[in-house]
């Protein structure tokens, strides 16, 4: 009986592995999946779920999908899935609008520059961040306008009603960033001012218009703000809706912002002012350029509440991705595929929003590794 | 020693240098614009509402209305005024803002649990809808709901039951509802003292257990008397309760509580959006309390259940408070969307067809934004109060 058992010095044993059912898979699915009575029926119940639900969901989207075709009899065909081929017909409206096709290329321009700009912010190597973004911010809003909209240079001119579809969604959302970045900063700065009566403004104008919901402030801008101007009794509806976007998203970047100015430690105002820097070239110089990085990922997350937003303009009446869609739904040549529609629309947001989520977490991570306590 | 003195105190600076002076002459210049801003807008406003024939003021207010709403708490109909459209909506957009909020903060905790779950699928199933859920437009949710779903639903001839007497159409969801007759006071009655009972009994066992150490089994108590005892005495006395049950008479359901698909779009969408929100904030809340507080529990003897309920839930709850007040200040003002498929909220009635048919926007611009700073504003208060409370108090 012994003889087979080999014998050791003590100490020099081998290691021996652990038990069979710890390790490797078989250990891996005792911890997480079947780790008591309990947990094995969730387990068992969300994988019942997850086989009456997904198969039927892929044929519906992948497998039975038509995806082509003109009309609607194409898709009314016995045990046909999704009917991709209603969104195909209408692909170019859900882009841009009623936008002229001829003139496509100055939005395709306008958009291919700002992604062509924004690469070398990602690029670590890259030295003028700061210049390239300010160029960003200031002039290209300027370049994208005229060549969305047009009417100088021989440029022909589109109306801001031809506006729509993912193109005016986009649209929103950039100039609602870009224009309530320099008011929030003031705003931020407003508040933590200690002049009693800038300080009061700063917090009444942030609180007001968050205390409030976005469509009221839509509903206002649209009736409201052509009684205020003498002479303004119509102007534009896109640059209405804009103006009270504009007005509500300052009021959340100013909180952003805020948040960023708390963060830096009171030793960098002291030695600002230590060095005798005038308040703005201590907030020009030293406080806003570190606060300002510090709350990216806050604006980032900010522009993903905005960009979700933007679909109540069509409250008002103007054709973002939303409403063009929920228009094409209410088309009589092409009427029954809402879900067509809606799917098609949420997978848009989706891709947008969760990407800059990541991004967002991405960041977040970067920035901190300076400022872990 | 006084002339040293002097000498040592700093010159005055010029007064245009002084920051003091610097500071007032700012904030003048600040009211000054502030105030010719102001009344330019006044006065515009004033000039432009003259010219096309709006009348202001609040006489609006008493006119009759003229028109019917949907779904009202409270009885309405067309010779009723417009400031009862004011109170109709109000309520309403309560209505749809405290049934949200219920149903979100069930789902959010839930999702918020599962997502830290030890089991592999529970955790991933959370987060799969966390993730889809959030990223997504809560317009086009509501949308979803309501045109490609609720929509869709067979006609109210084709009406599908779902048992225990509730139908389901396209007009809405219809459960039956309870009747009281003679006798079931008594039955609210004793449900109440055992409710109260309870508090005192919770009290007392609180108190008792950091005298002497001692545990009284609260819950199981509370479980017998407010739910216990009140079915006790509704089986003696009869049952005194009967339903009422949706019926189909003509071209609609007659009887019974009937949910429009407006609400029940409305909530589905706002109930799954907000959670996901909820779900992150509980989940951040738990991940907050640190694992030695977990160990130095259960070294000390306390139950897993314990642990969570004396230990880890209450520390959780201090990070959690905070932004759930702001979720569900989100989902209020969120509720407003209620416009977009036709939910009589105070947006849609006031705001929507009292304005379109005054005219005066200034007014209704006014009163609408007014309640929903009132709601924020509370609800803010009510945070800042809290925090107080809950603060760590630090030595």
């Amino acid at each position: 009986m012994t003889t087979n058992t080999p014998s050791f010095a003590p100490g020099d044993h081998p290691d021996m592995e652990p038990p069979v059912s710890t390790r490797g898979i078989i250990g891996w699915l005792r911890a997480n999946l079947f780790s008591g009575f309990v947990d094995t029926g969730l387990t068992l119940f969300v994988f019942y779920l997850l086989y009456l639900y997904i198969p039927p969901l892929i044929d519906w989207i992948f497998i039975d999908a038509v995806w082509s075709g003109s009309s609607r009899e194409v898709c009314e065909v016995e045990g046909a899935g999704a009917c991709w081929a209603f969104i195909g017909s209408r692909f170019t409206q859900f882009m841009y609008g009623f936008y002229p096709e001829q003139l496509f290329w100055r939005p395709n321009t306008a958009g291919l520059l700002l992604i062509g700009l924004m690469i070398p912010l990602f690029i670590d190597a890259f030295q003028r961040k700061w210049l390239l973004a300010g160029f960003i911010l200031v002039v290209y809003p300027f370049i994208a306008f005229l060549l969305i909209h047009g009417g100088y240079f021989g440029l022909e001119e589109v109306e801001t009603s031809k506006w729509g579809g993912l193109m005016l969604t986009l649209v929103l959302s950039a100039v609602g960033i870009v224009a309530s970045l320099p008011i929030g900063i003031v705003l931020a700065l407003g508040r933590r001012s200690e002049m009693p009566i800038v300080k009061s403004v700063s917090v009444v104008y942030i609180e007001f218009w968050r205390g409030v919901p976005l469509i009221t402030v839509l509903f206002m801008s649209s009736v409201m703000l052509p009684l205020f101007f003498s002479d303004g009794t119509d102007f534009d509806k896109l640059l209405r809706a804009m103006i009270g976007i504009i007005m509500f998203q300052s009021a959340y970047m100013a909180e952003v912002i805020r948040g960023g100015l708390q963060a830096i430690p009171r030793g960098q105002y002291e030695a600002a002012e230590a060095l005798g820097l005038t308040y703005w070239k201590s907030m020009g110089l030293i406080i806003l350029p570190q606060a300002l990085k510090l709350v990216i990922p806050g604006i980032v997350n900010t522009f993903i509440a905005l960009f979700k937003d933007t679909t109540l303009v069509l409250i008002i009446g103007l054709f973002d991705l939303l409403a063009i869609i929920q228009q094409a739904n209410s088309d009589s040549s092409w009427l029954g595929f809402d879900t067509e529609g809606y799917v098609f629309a949420a997978s848009i947001f989706w891709i947008f929003c969760f990407g800059m989520s990541r991004y967002s977490i991405a960041l977040e991570a970067k920035l901190n590794t300076g400022h872990k306590r | 020693m006084s002339e040293h003195d002097s000498e040592l105190t700093p010159s005055k600076p010029a007064f245009w240098n002084d920051p003091k002076y610097r500071a007032l002459f700012f904030q003048i210049v600040l009211v000054l614009a502030l105030g010719y801003f102001i009344v330019n807008i006044v006065d515009n406003t004033l000039t432009n509402m003259e010219s096309r024939g709006i009348s202001t003021g609040f006489a609006f207010l008493t006119e009759p209305a003229g028109f019917g709403i949907l779904q009202t708490l409270i009885e309405f109909d067309e010779s009723h005024t417009y400031g009862r459209t004011f109170v109709v909506g109000l309520l309403n957009t309560l209505l749809v803002s405290g049934l949200g909020i219920l149903l979100a903060t069930l789902l959010g905790f839930i999702m918020g649990v599962a997502r830290l779950s030890r089991n592999w699928v529970v955790a991933k199933l959370a987060t799969v809808y966390i993730e889809t859920f959030r990223n997504i437009p809560l317009l086009l949710q509501i949308f979803f709901w309501y045109f490609a779903v609720l929509g869709t639903l067979p006609s109210v001839r084709e009406s599908m039951s779902l048992g225990a007497g509730i139908e389901f159409n396209n007009r809405g969801l219809y459960l039956p509802a309870p009747v009281p007759e003679a006798g079931f006071s008594l039955v609210m009655w004793v449900f109440l003292i055992g409710f109260i009972a309870t508090l005192f009994i919770r009290h007392w066992a609180r108190k008792r257990q950091e005298d002497t150490g001692q545990q009284f089994p609260v819950f199981l108590t509370a479980l017998g008397l407010i739910i216990g005892l009140p079915l006790v005495v509704f089986l003696i006395s009869g049952t005194p309760l009967s339903w009422n049950y949706p019926t189909l008479r003509g071209f609609n359901f007659q009887g019974g509580i009937a949910i429009i698909p407006e609400l029940l779009a409305l909530l589905l969408a706002l109930t799954i959006y907000t959670g996901t929100f909820i779900a992150e904030t509980v989940r951040a809340g738990i991940n907050a309390v640190s694992h030695g507080q977990t160990e130095a529990a259960l070294s000390m003897g306390l139950s897993h259940g314990q642990t969570m309920r004396l230990i880890i839930i209450p520390q959780a709850m201090r990070v959690i408070i905070p932004p759930l007040t702001s979720q569900y200040l989100n989902l209020a003002k969120n509720s407003s969307l209620a416009t977009a498929v036709g939910y009589p909220d105070l947006v849609a009635v006031f705001m929507g067809t009292t304005l379109n048919q005054t005219g005066q926007a200034v007014e209704i611009t006014m009163m609408t934004m007014a309640v929903y700073l009132t709601i924020s504003l509370t609800i803010s208060m009510f945070m800042n109060w809290y925090n107080k409370k809950m603060a760590l108090v630090e030595r």
